[in-house]
């Protein structure tokens, strides 16, 4: 498998992981560890960032080969992720930020127009903005001229395994964009990663489908099995489907020579 | 900037590898929803002839898909035939002895009355020879200011400008602009274009980026059939196609690939391609970029643009004359290529409506410059 760049940052497993909605910290770090990943984001709400070496989240997240990913969940504008992410930032030493502005906070979809605001001023502070989108092309495009690390569009709301439900949307990101495009938010079986993987997808981001799995850590090693299979299968070129049926009658016969 | 890019890519390498595709690449291309740069070398290969008649199917399926069934008229207005550049192929070549025209704004002014008389042209094409001393941007702004009240979009085919060229003539009501890089050929290049302007490959295959960083509406781009291996010229043309739509997304794109036609001076074009090897370009074009608007001008016979016009062309000429005033200044000075398709403008819409196509003329307004 090619190997994944993000902000001059080499990743050879292409599975992201969250750390949220685990029954303990326990079962949490057992699980990123089966999955393999070398970037794992973690709610910088959820932390004691004053005291970041004695939290126990973190004790349980940080191992060497991982990569620390705060996300700011929990912020409504881009002014508090602004915050969030120098908050982050200082805490933990990572330039790595993934940016999440969710005002509402049933469905927690991401707010287009303070994301993109919030990413412009977070790579002028030499961030490596990591923003999680509706799946817009147009946005995408907006956030490259912001100077975005990546694009993180969900395939489905958050939380809801539905898998990828907006995949017209995601093939035009995956074709148009310049920047890695990592598949957050909505993936609910590995099947689903693969497939995100097959269409051309730079990586995943799973957390909901491997916490509230029966075996968190068995559900992490299928992902990480599927997310390397659909990688494969892309390089390795798809069959594709058959797109339209033969005319009945010959289209080229004006064709002399 | 894009010769950078395009120092990565060696021309015969490109050329070994198009060779080397097989019937099963081809086949493979077809059936992907989003085509890349390989796959198109796929599409133009050789081995992909036995497939153009799905190639021909695909072609129309995507077109109709984004166009409808529609194509949209253009005229082209050439405005000056004076040139300080000696391209090998064209009749203006400045060794070429003949009067040189440069029209007045009243010349063009009675141009553009005598194109309306011909049709309701709304998508004018204004062309020039490069020379910058007589026909500068000062020349090509009052252009566009005497043509704005006639019509309602306006392109140029004129040298490589300045970024800031073209962002001031965009603001002059300029909406696009052609310019044919002719071959990506770098080397060979320079013995097409031994002297003038032109001669400098890097100045005109970086204007595209200069067009998109002004914010240019539309860009067209082109490479002249019979320099080259038009597999690799096309190869070239779709890769640099990919790098401007993802920088300059916001600008729309047209491509063509005229063949050489007989000219004064004699140049005879060094490879021939043959109509079925045409469509079969037109149709990977297409597969691989399903928005990118195919141009089709006079250059071709009827009867081919009457056919491609439901398989994948988007655009087409009609009418045209290719010598400055030639629509009423001038109606018998020279030509910078002969044409193929000498039918009027109401004859041409009248082929597309039997097609059961509409001929659009006018697809823009003012109120959006």
């Amino acid at each position: 498998m090619e190997k994944l760049t993000i902000g001059g940052t080499d990743f050879a497993s292409r599975l992201f992981v969250g750390t949220g909605k685990f029954s303990s910290n326990a079962v949490m770090a057992e699980a990123v560890a089966a999955s393999g990943s070398e970037l794992v984001t973690v709610a910088l709400k959820r932390l004691d960032a004053e005291n970041s070496a004695e939290d126990d989240m973190l004790r349980h997240v940080l191992r060497p080969g991982v990569r620390l990913l705060p996300n700011t969940s929990g912020a409504r504008d881009a002014r508090e992720a602004v915050l969030a992410a120098q908050l982050a930032r200082e805490a933990f030493e990572t330039d790595f930020i993934k940016l999440e502005i969710h005002p509402d906070p049933k469905y927690l979809l991401p707010d287009p127009v303070e994301t993109l605001k919030a990413t412009g001023e977070l790579a002028k502070l030499g961030f490596i903005v990591m923003p999680y989108i509706q799946a817009d092309p147009v946005l995408c495009k907006r956030l490259e001229e912001a100077g975005t690390a990546a694009v993180m569009p969900l395939g489905a709301p958050i939380g809801t395994n539905k898998g990828i439900v907006v995949r017209d949307l995601l093939e035009i990101i995956i074709e148009e964009s310049r920047v890695p495009v990592v598949v957050d938010a909505g993936l609910g079986a590995p099947s689903h990663a693969a497939l995100a993987m097959e269409m051309g997808a730079d990586a995943v981001l799973v957390n909901t489908a491997i916490a509230v799995a029966g075996d968190p850590a068995a559900m992490a090693r299928a992902f990480a099995k599927a997310v390397e299979a659909g990688r494969e299968a892309y390089e390795a070129g798809l069959g594709g489907i058959s797109r339209v049926a033969a005319a009945s009658s010959p289209l080229t016969s004006f064709l002399n020579d | 900037m894009f010769s950078d890019e395009l120092l990565k890519y060696d021309w015969d390498e490109v050329t070994a590898r198009i060779a080397s595709k097989t019937e099963a690449d081809a086949r493979r291309a077809l059936r992907k929803p989003h085509c890349d740069w390989d796959d198109f070398l796929a599409l133009v290969s050789p081995a992909a002839a036995p497939l153009l008649e799905e190639m021909a199917a695909l072609s129309r399926h995507y077109t109709r898909e984004r166009f409808g069934k529609t194509v949209s008229m253009y005229i082209p207005m050439y405005i000056t035939n004076s040139c300080t550049n000696s391209c090998v192929y064209c009749g203006f070549n400045r060794h070429n002895k003949f009067d040189r025209v440069v029209l007045t704004p009243d010349q063009i002014r009675g141009e553009c009355e005598a194109i309306k008389e011909l049709g309701p042209f709304e998508n004018l094409l204004l062309v020039t020879g490069e020379n910058p001393r007589v026909a500068g941007v000062e020349y090509l702004e009052e252009a566009l200011r005497v043509c704005r009240p006639y019509f309602a979009n306006l392109t140029i085919e004129v040298m490589p400008l300045k970024a800031e060229e073209y962002g001031r003539l965009t603001r002059s009501g300029l909406n696009g602009v052609v310019c044919f890089q002719e071959t990506y050929h770098r080397e060979r290049y320079k013995t097409y274009h031994p002297a003038g302007m032109k001669s400098n490959f890097e100045w005109r295959v970086n204007g595209f980026d200069r067009m998109g960083q002004a914010g240019v509406h539309k860009i067209g781009m082109g490479v002249l059939i019979g320099l080259e291996d038009w597999r690799t010229d096309a190869a070239m043309m779709a890769l640099h196609l990919r790098y401007l739509r993802k920088r300059y997304w916001r600008t729309r794109y047209s491509v063509n690939f005229p063949r050489m036609r007989p000219a004064a001076g004699g140049f005879q074009p060094n490879v021939v391609m043959s109509d079925r090897e045409l469509a079969q370009l037109t149709f990977a074009f297409r597969i691989f970029d399903h928005d990118v608007d195919l141009s089709f001008s006079t250059r071709e016979r009827p009867d081919f643009r009457d056919n491609i016009l439901t398989l994948g062309a988007t655009s087409l000429s009609a009418g045209s004359k290719t010598d400055p005033g030639g629509y009423r200044t001038y109606p018998r000075s020279l030509e910078q290529f002969a044409v193929s398709d000498e039918r009027t403008p109401a004859e041409v819409a009248a082929a597309v409506r039997a097609r059961g196509y509409e001929a659009v003329w006018k697809d823009w307004d003012k109120v959006f410059d």
